[in-house]
């Protein structure tokens, strides 16, 4: 640094061989470009907006919407509810199947990865070959094939395909017992609630007994009893003594449709599988990638220390793997979730579909609609990454 | 702790029998008991994997071959009622549509232009991949300029008319350019015959570009509104190869580079596309791009989603060309710098070829990407491959229970074939160059 700064006092060079006078020349001429492309966009789409006698502002998301979501979490009505309302509706939607998506594609892409490094080759062999073919056709072939092909020839409502368990499948959607909470389901919740605080507590103790004696206890073995065991044994006392706190509503058919029960929507089901299989197939190369990277010589030294293969899988292969498998893994959900914007194409109330369909082209709102969509996806990955990011500083290896 | 202190010694008399060789060491039955039945779970998974085999293939070769219908003019071919017999894949309807599937509604007698833009891309690309082409230099001066002007005066006709008013602004223009780039040299010391040359070949180089886009060479002119199905989806990508490459190296520059403002106008860029899907990206390109450009100048409806995915390919290919540049040894930046380089040097010359070659898996993954996210511009109303398929299979000469499937399954094929090309490609490289770190 000292040579550059004396070379930059010498008489004889120009000031402008100074390194800073050229940064702060070109950072200049930069902000200016960006500014006047700004200034440029600003005042054009001013003028545009006037032109189209469109005002600009937030204030239409208090208006009326007037058209109605087929999907809906919260109560939505067309003659009732904002443009406001429709956001969230869109928005949870995008939750709710992303959400799902996410752990369906994480138990079907570990099981994939996993099979792919099986030692039985025909199990590998066809792990590879689902692999290699949905990772290479669009998502959007993918979800039309399964929204048009698979779920569009089913039958119409009267011909229900009858699943058993209350379940009907036909063209309006996947028809299946709705779950009806009485007051005492409380109860429940109660002994799940202390199931876990005592499982939490057993493990701790089972983890320090085990540092101190060298004693193991059957862990897993008594979580589960705890965490499943407790609830459902309060629910079988309470059926028992009084009413039953958990009834299910079946969909029973009636002359042109299905009544009663819960009905998933065909376009929820076909987003559903497509981003599921789509993203599985990529979780399965990246936990296929972890396992690899984990070299042999670690299970090896795990079986000469007299561990299991099982323990050997979970106690040495599995935690170094995850250090490998969890950042990619995190962009494989975030990926899931910005995906589940193509339901636009099949018609599934998502964000993109509602909001930036149906109200961009109702209220013509261009920039306020695009910035909000785009704003909520970039707040998802942002908090994503952040948190990402503080779990990969906890497992990162602690260098010496 | 004390061992063996009374032991019994035992020694055997005589010679333990031999065993019998392992039966089956190699041949097919070992490779199956080793592989497919190794342990009963083993056993269980291979039987359930044959079942699920059987379930599968049988229907799918049925579909797609053995009931498959290839010749026949319209629906009445691929209707089980008027054939007699179950029918499968109609491919007789994809061999009348081909040509609908490949150009859209491009108009028939200027379908060869079409034809050539397909040669010029496959002998770009082609130049570009295969590592041990002659003058790969050349290459990419062909792909990122010669390329990209044939394909816009082939595909439109050319002839854009600017004007003589027009020239005369660009001369004016350009000879500013010269003087200011001229006097900068002169202020700075510099050889002011260099500064001129190389400010005469800018100037030059966009004239010709541009001589040419004026040039009147008798094509036919073809709206963008025919443009359609194959030829779109590869114009798509093509776009976003030719302009992701280039603005990716110049941000992920600027993301590596020390100006802090420069740095920080990269990483949000970079950051903000890539957390966005791209389907509001193209949405936003359609809808506010109109609204940012004075009120007088019309986008053309199919340069709406190529700027959005020019756009989006960028900052996904500035991570790429990032990771080649972190990757890149401290000495090479100082070797280059200790010979008097100045930075453009430095990356052109030392650092940009060295990077790019070890991330050209990455580049070619990420193209893969880009070339399966093209479908989307389908959703915004341009006419790809996809949407050509979803106006073909509703055509009512063409109704019959089996069309969906078998667009769709043309589709997939498509780009099934494109995107395993070009993965296997990038396995190769990235064997080659590893093939050289191993030693």
């Amino acid at each position: 640094m000292n040579s550059v700064v004396s070379q930059a006092e010498s008489p004889k060079k120009s000031f402008l061989y100074d390194p800073r006078v050229r940064a702060a020349f070109y950072q200049i001429l930069l902000v200016v470009i960006v500014a006047y492309l700004f200034y440029k966009a600003g005042t054009n789409a001013y003028e545009n907006l006037q032109r189209a006698k469109i005002a600009s502002g937030f204030g239409f998301l208090e208006n009326t919407a007037g058209f109605d979501i087929s999907q809906s979490l919260i109560p939505f009505s067309a003659a009732g509810s904002s443009y406001g309302d429709a956001f969230i509706v869109g928005l949870l939607n995008t939750l709710v199947v992303s959400a799902i998506g996410i752990v369906f594609a994480t138990i079907l892409g570990f099981t994939v990865g996993i099979a792919r490094l099986s030692t039985n080759w025909m199990v590998a062999k066809v792990a590879m070959v689902y692999v290699e073919t949905l990772r290479n056709i669009p998502l959007l072939l993918q979800l039309l094939f399964w929204y048009i092909a698979v779920l569009g020839p089913l039958p119409q409502p009267r011909n229900s395909l009858e699943m058993g368990g209350g379940f009907f499948l036909n063209a309006r959607g996947l028809f299946m017992p709705r779950p009806i909470f009485a007051s005492d389901v409380s109860a429940i919740l109660v002994a799940l609630a202390i199931g876990l605080a005592v499982a939490f507590v057993f493990r701790r103790w089972a983890r320090k007994q085990q540092a101190a004696t060298g004693r193991q206890y059957r862990v897993g073995l008594v979580t589960a009893g705890l965490v499943l065991g407790l609830p459902i044994l309060t629910w079988i006392v309470l059926a028992l003594t009084a009413t039953n706190p958990i009834s299910f509503d079946l969909p029973r058919k009636g002359t042109f449709n299905l009544q009663g029960g819960m009905q998933i929507l065909p376009e929820f089901v076909a987003l559903l599988v497509g981003l599921t299989t789509y993203t599985a197939a990529f979780i399965a190369e990246v936990v296929r990638a972890g396992i690899l990277a984990v070299s042999k010589g670690q299970s090896e030294a795990a079986g000469s220390l007299g561990l299991k293969p099982g323990q050997t899988l979970r106690l040495v292969v599995v935690p170094q793997a995850m250090r490998v498998i969890v950042p990619p893994l995190t962009s494989q959900y975030l990926n899931l979730t910005k995906n589940s914007s193509l339901a636009v194409a099949i018609g599934y109330p998502d964000l993109v579909q509602v909001f930036m369909g149906t109200v961009l082209n109702q209220t013509g709102q261009a920039i306020e609609v695009v910035v909000i969509t785009m704003g909520v996806y970039l707040t998802i990955s942002l908090v994503t990454s952040f948190v990402m990011n503080i779990y990969n500083r906890r497992v990162a290896i602690v260098e010496r | 702790m004390t061992t063996a202190v009374d032991m019994r010694h035992y020694v055997r008399s005589d010679k333990i029998e031999a065993s019998p060789p392992p039966t089956l060491s190699r041949g097919p039955l070992a490779w199956m008991r080793e592989n497919l039945f190794s342990s009963p779970l083993n056993a269980l998974l291979t039987l359930a994997v044959l079942y699920l085999l059987y379930v599968i293939i049988p229907p799918v070769v049925r579909f797609l071959f053995l009931d498959a219908v290839w010749t026949g003019t319209d629906r009445a071919a691929c209707r089980e009622d008027m054939v007699g017999h179950p029918v499968g894949a109609c491919w007789a309807f994809v061999v009348e549509k081909i040509n609908f599937f490949t150009y859209g509604s491009y108009p028939a007698p200027e379908r060869w232009r079409v034809n050539i833009f397909f040669l010029l891309l496959a002998i770009g690309v082609g130049w570009l991949l295969w590592l041990r082409a002659p003058r790969r230099d050349l290459g990419a001066v062909y792909f990122f300029w010669v390329f990209p002007i044939a394909s816009y005066i082939l595909l439109t006709g050319g002839n854009a008319d600017f004007g003589l008013g027009f020239w005369i602004k660009f001369a004016v223009v350009g000879l500013v350019l010269i003087g200011l780039l001229a006097g900068a040299a002169s202020l700075l010391g510099t050889s002011i015959r260099t500064a001129l040359i190389a400010a005469a070949a800018i100037v030059a180089a966009v004239g010709v570009t541009l001589a040419f886009i004026d040039w009147d060479f008798g094509l036919l002119p073809v709206p963008t509104s025919l443009w359609g199905g194959i030829l779109v989806t590869l114009l798509v990508a093509t776009v976003g190869i030719v302009f992701s490459l280039p603005f990716g190296i110049l941000l992920a520059l600027g993301r590596r580079s020390k100006l802090p403002i420069l740095r920080l106008a990269s990483v949000i860029f970079i950051e903000f596309v890539r957390g966005v899907p791209l389907i509001t990206v193209l949405i936003m390109a359609n809808t506010m791009l109109p609204l940012f450009l004075p009120p007088d100048t019309g986008v053309d409806r199919l340069v709406r989603p190529l700027v959005g995915t020019a756009i989006f390919a960028s900052a996904y290919m500035a991570e790429v060309v990032r990771g080649g540049l972190q990757a890149m040894p401290k000495g090479q930046y100082e070797g280059a710098m200790s010979l008097g380089l100045n930075y453009p040097q430095m990356m052109v010359f030392i650092i940009l070829p060295q990077a790019l070659r070890i991330v050209i898996p990455g580049i070619v993954n990420t193209f893969i990407g880009l070339f399966k996210d093209t479908s989307l511009v389908s959703v915004v109303g341009i006419f790809d491959l996809i949407r050509a398929i979803e106006s073909s299979r509703i055509d009512p000469n063409w109704a019959a229970p089996t069309i969906s499937y078998t667009g769709y399954a043309f589709a997939a094929l498509f780009y099934f074939i494109f995107c395993w090309g070009m993965s296997r490609y990038s396995i190769g490289v990235e064997r080659r160059l590893a093939a050289g770190q191993t030693r």
